[in-house]
């Protein structure tokens, strides 16, 4: 990245290149307090106030304007008609995919629903594998066959993914399951948002992990509209953390990652120890429900800027970095065109990359297990071939 | 997630091998004598064939390896064969209702909770939808659960986690994550059981992709198909029968595996093809002895697999006898006859000397009254009329 000589003359001292500020960033802990206190449900909340260091709080707004910046590119992609289909974008609710990482290691798992692009970015996966996914090529994370939201990375515990609203709760649990039974000290988290949190197979769930303690924590992203649906409209009680009953819970503000990071470290240490717990995420999507919704029907636009204005995740931490004189304006603002070259690159990168080949209509419908063959009537020829 | 699991004995833990990459050197019986092409099957190692492998009935002579056998009814089957999977591999799990103290309302899961603790053998709520999901998710971690269903009908319930969380996340994922569950569970017209409780589910799972499908008839069948599926890596639903449970076979001591994709010839014969599955199978046996009393020489082929059909086995079986009748359990709309229908009509059609008759139950809910219930299955009457109809 060129800069000008002026630039070089006004930071002689501090690191040019933003990713080297992140590099040279100290770890010294630094202590913020929350947004908000933490409200509970059958249990102590955690305190407000937050470990963190320099080097954390750097990383959090890259990595924040890296997913809000491939959401919005997402955007573009979408109405120059190279994805299609459905595309269920996070802008806006950066902080908790962010501070959940934090929390946590890639042992734990994470299983998610339809509004996953963040997520996987969060566990590791690359933008061009999402970006390959999101057109449909075969460099995908899922080789082009899963789409905007069948994202998967095995290897990093991120278990996707899910189309259908509420089915990956049970999934989740099951993960959990999983986890009780190996005794290795992990936990799943398992999101949702307010729309499915009316969904029968969630209280099912919830039942069978506090049965049988699994180390369960469900996580509801609580954007307050499912789709066109306010959540008052949709549900007796929107205190969602509450309605576990009998699994404690806990209401945070889910604009601020520090919080966020704060809440899933103390539901982690609970869950090993007693079980299931429900964190309830205060936030909110700039977008539509997807890119065939407008977003603008159902609330207005005022109260879209309005939470702009006072609650965005990526300004939060900007304002933090600022007050604790980390970097300057103008670091950051490099950090954010570097940002938005990587996404630049990585698109056209991905939009290189040839669709599946015809042959992988048929690959990975069955697993080569014991003996698994279709072949034609005379097993001469193979009709299909099931790898 | 790396799959090391707090085994409880030693013994088990060298036992574990990883199924998927190791093909089993088991004797693996198969219901063809001929030896299928090699060049399509270099991958697959045969291990070691008998030849004579008609599945057992009593009346037939088997060879001398099965012959000092021990008899076995076919629920006890079912259980030898998942308590040898769940001593082979501590990954194998079962999930159901009431199949842990209780023991199975069949009694197929008895005594396995006290030897194998709660955790494997788990009795959950009644909650289908969610007990299925939670099989999904642990295997998509690496464990291999065996769910329960304690009625098929009530896996309705739990359509969604079948259809697309089993069936279609080894698709969605590209690859990455395996789906090695078995759901199983009595389904079929029982004894007056009534409308909810007398389904057959093959007909709705039929189309779920990435799914295999396979019904047990006999104790041996059903012992080999329960291990070969807790051993397979994709999704397995193996449809018992409520009113065969109590059948009883001689069963070999060795341990076997059947293969997941065969057909099975029950009696071979010249005339026509007769096509089944499950509890027909016994109406079919039972007309046959009738058809064979009038002259008739019917083969009789157990499909066993329901999805995917073995053709190789049905279309030999065709071109020998030119006349097929499937005789099955399923509604006449969209059930497992009409799919076989249309596949044997498509590649075998020029080998048909007449249309193929296809006699399944009537589209209607299974009434509680004895004698209407009986007119909704296939009766052996009914077979003997087609065959000789048929045969004309």
């Amino acid at each position: 990245m060129a800069l000008t000589r002026r630039s070089l003359h006004l930071h002689l001292i501090r690191p040019i290149f933003s990713a080297r500020l992140l590099t040279t960033a100290s770890t010294s802990p630094i202590s913020i307090e929350t947004s908000l206190p933490f409200t509970a449900h059958n249990i102590d909340p955690p305190s407000r106030s937050v470990q963190t260091s320099p080097h954390e709080l750097l990383s959090f707004f890259r990595d924040m304007v890296l997913m809000r910046r491939m959401e919005i590119a997402s955007d573009s992609l979408y109405k120059a008609k190279l994805i299609r289909g459905f595309c269920h974008l996070y802008d806006g609710q950066e902080a908790v995919a962010i501070g959940m990482e934090a929390a946590i290691t890639r042992k734990d798992c994470i299983i998610t629903a339809y509004r996953d692009h963040c997520l996987y970015l969060g566990r590791g996966g690359t933008l061009v594998e999402a970006f390959a996914e999101l057109m449909g090529r075969n460099g995908g994370c899922s080789k082009g066959k899963g789409g905007s939201m069948h994202f998967y990375k095995k290897d990093a515990g991120f278990y996707g993914g899910h189309g259908i609203v509420g089915a990956q709760i049970p999934l989740g649990c099951g993960l959990a399951f999983a986890q009780k039974y190996s005794k290795d000290d992990s936990v799943s988290f398992m999101m949702y948002g307010d729309g499915a949190a009316n969904q029968g197979q969630l209280f099912e769930a919830l039942n069978m992990a506090a049965l049988w303690d699994l180390p369960a924590i469900l996580v509801c992203e609580n954007n307050h509209y499912g789709m066109g649906t306010a959540e008052w409209r949709a549900a007796k009680s929107p205190a969602y953390f509450k309605r576990g009953d009998y699994v404690p819970g806990l209401k945070v503000d889910g604009m601020d990652a520090l919080a966020v990071k704060q809440a899933c470290k103390f539901a982690k240490e609970h869950a090993l120890k007693n079980g299931p717990i429900i964190l309830e995420m205060d936030t909110y999507r700039y977008h539509g429900h997807s890119m065939s919704d407008p977003g603008s029907t159902y609330r207005t636009r005022d109260e879209i800027s309005g939470i702009r204005q006072e609650r965005d995740p990526v300004e939060r931490v900007r304002k933090l970095i600022l007050a604790h004189d980390l970097a300057t304006e103008k670091e950051m603002k490099d950090t954010e065109k570097e940002v938005r070259k990587e996404v630049d690159e990585a698109i056209a990168k991905a939009k290189e990359m040839p669709s599946p080949d015809p042959s992988e209509l048929f690959t990975n419908v069955y697993v080569k297990g014991l003996g698994v063959e279709a072949f034609g009537a005379d097993r001469k020829e193979l009709r299909a071939v099931l790898p | 997630m790396a799959a090391s699991f707090g085994v409880s004995s030693a013994a088990a833990a060298n036992a574990v091998k990883s199924p998927a990459l190791s093909p089993p050197s088991l004797p693996v019986i198969r219901s063809e004598a001929r030896p299928i092409s090699c060049r399509v099957n270099k991958s697959r190692k045969a291990g070691k064939i008998t030849t004579k492998a008609v599945a057992a009935q009593a009346e037939n002579p088997a060879s001398a390896a099965s012959k000092p056998g021990h008899e076995v009814l076919l629920f006890e089957a079912l259980r030898e064969g998942l308590e040898e999977e769940m001593e082979r591999d501590p990954r194998v799990c079962i999930f159901g209702e009431d199949v842990g103290h209780y023991g199975g309302s069949y009694k197929v899961s008895k005594g396995l909770a006290d030897k194998y603790g709660d955790l494997r053998v788990l009795d959950t709520p009644i909650a289908e939808n969610s007990f299925t999901g939670m099989a999904v998710g642990a295997a998509m971690t690496g464990l291999r659960p065996v769910v329960e269903g304690m009625n098929m009908g009530f896996l309705l319930l739990a359509f969604n986690q079948i259809s697309d969380n089993c069936g279609m996340l080894h698709y969605t994922s590209g690859g990455q994550f395996t789906i090695p569950t078995v759901i199983r569970g009595p389904g079929g017209v029982g004894r007056q059981l009534g409308a909810e409780h007398s389904q057959r589910l093959e007909s709705y799972f039929q189309s779920i992709p990435g799914i295999q499908m396979v019904a047990c008839s006999t104790p041996y069948n059903a012992k080999g198909l329960m291990k070969a599926a807790i051993r397979s890596e994709n999704p397995v639903v193996l449809f018992e029968h409520v009113l065969l449970y109590n059948l009883k076979e001689r069963i070999p001591d060795e341990e076997y595996v059947v293969s997941l994709e065969e057909a099975e010839m029950v009696r071979p014969g010249e005339h026509v093809t007769i096509l089944t599955y499950s509890r027909m199978r016994y109406h079919v046996m039972q007309a046959a002895k009738t058809l064979v009393n009038k002259g008739y020489d019917p083969e009789v082929i157990d499909i066993r697999s329901l999805k995917p059909f073995d053709l190789y086995t049905i279309g030999n079986s065709i071109k020998k006898t030119h006349k097929v009748l499937i005789v099955e359990e399923c509604m006449r709309t969209g059930g497992i006859g009409a799919s076989l229908t249309a596949a044997i009509n498509e590649n075998f059609n020029d080998y048909l000397d007449a249309p193929i008759v296809c006699l399944s139950s009537q589209d209607v809910p299974t009434p509680y009254a004895g004698t209407l219930e009986e007119w909704t299955v296939v009766q052996p009457g009914q077979i003997v009329t087609a065959v000789e109809q048929l045969c004309r």
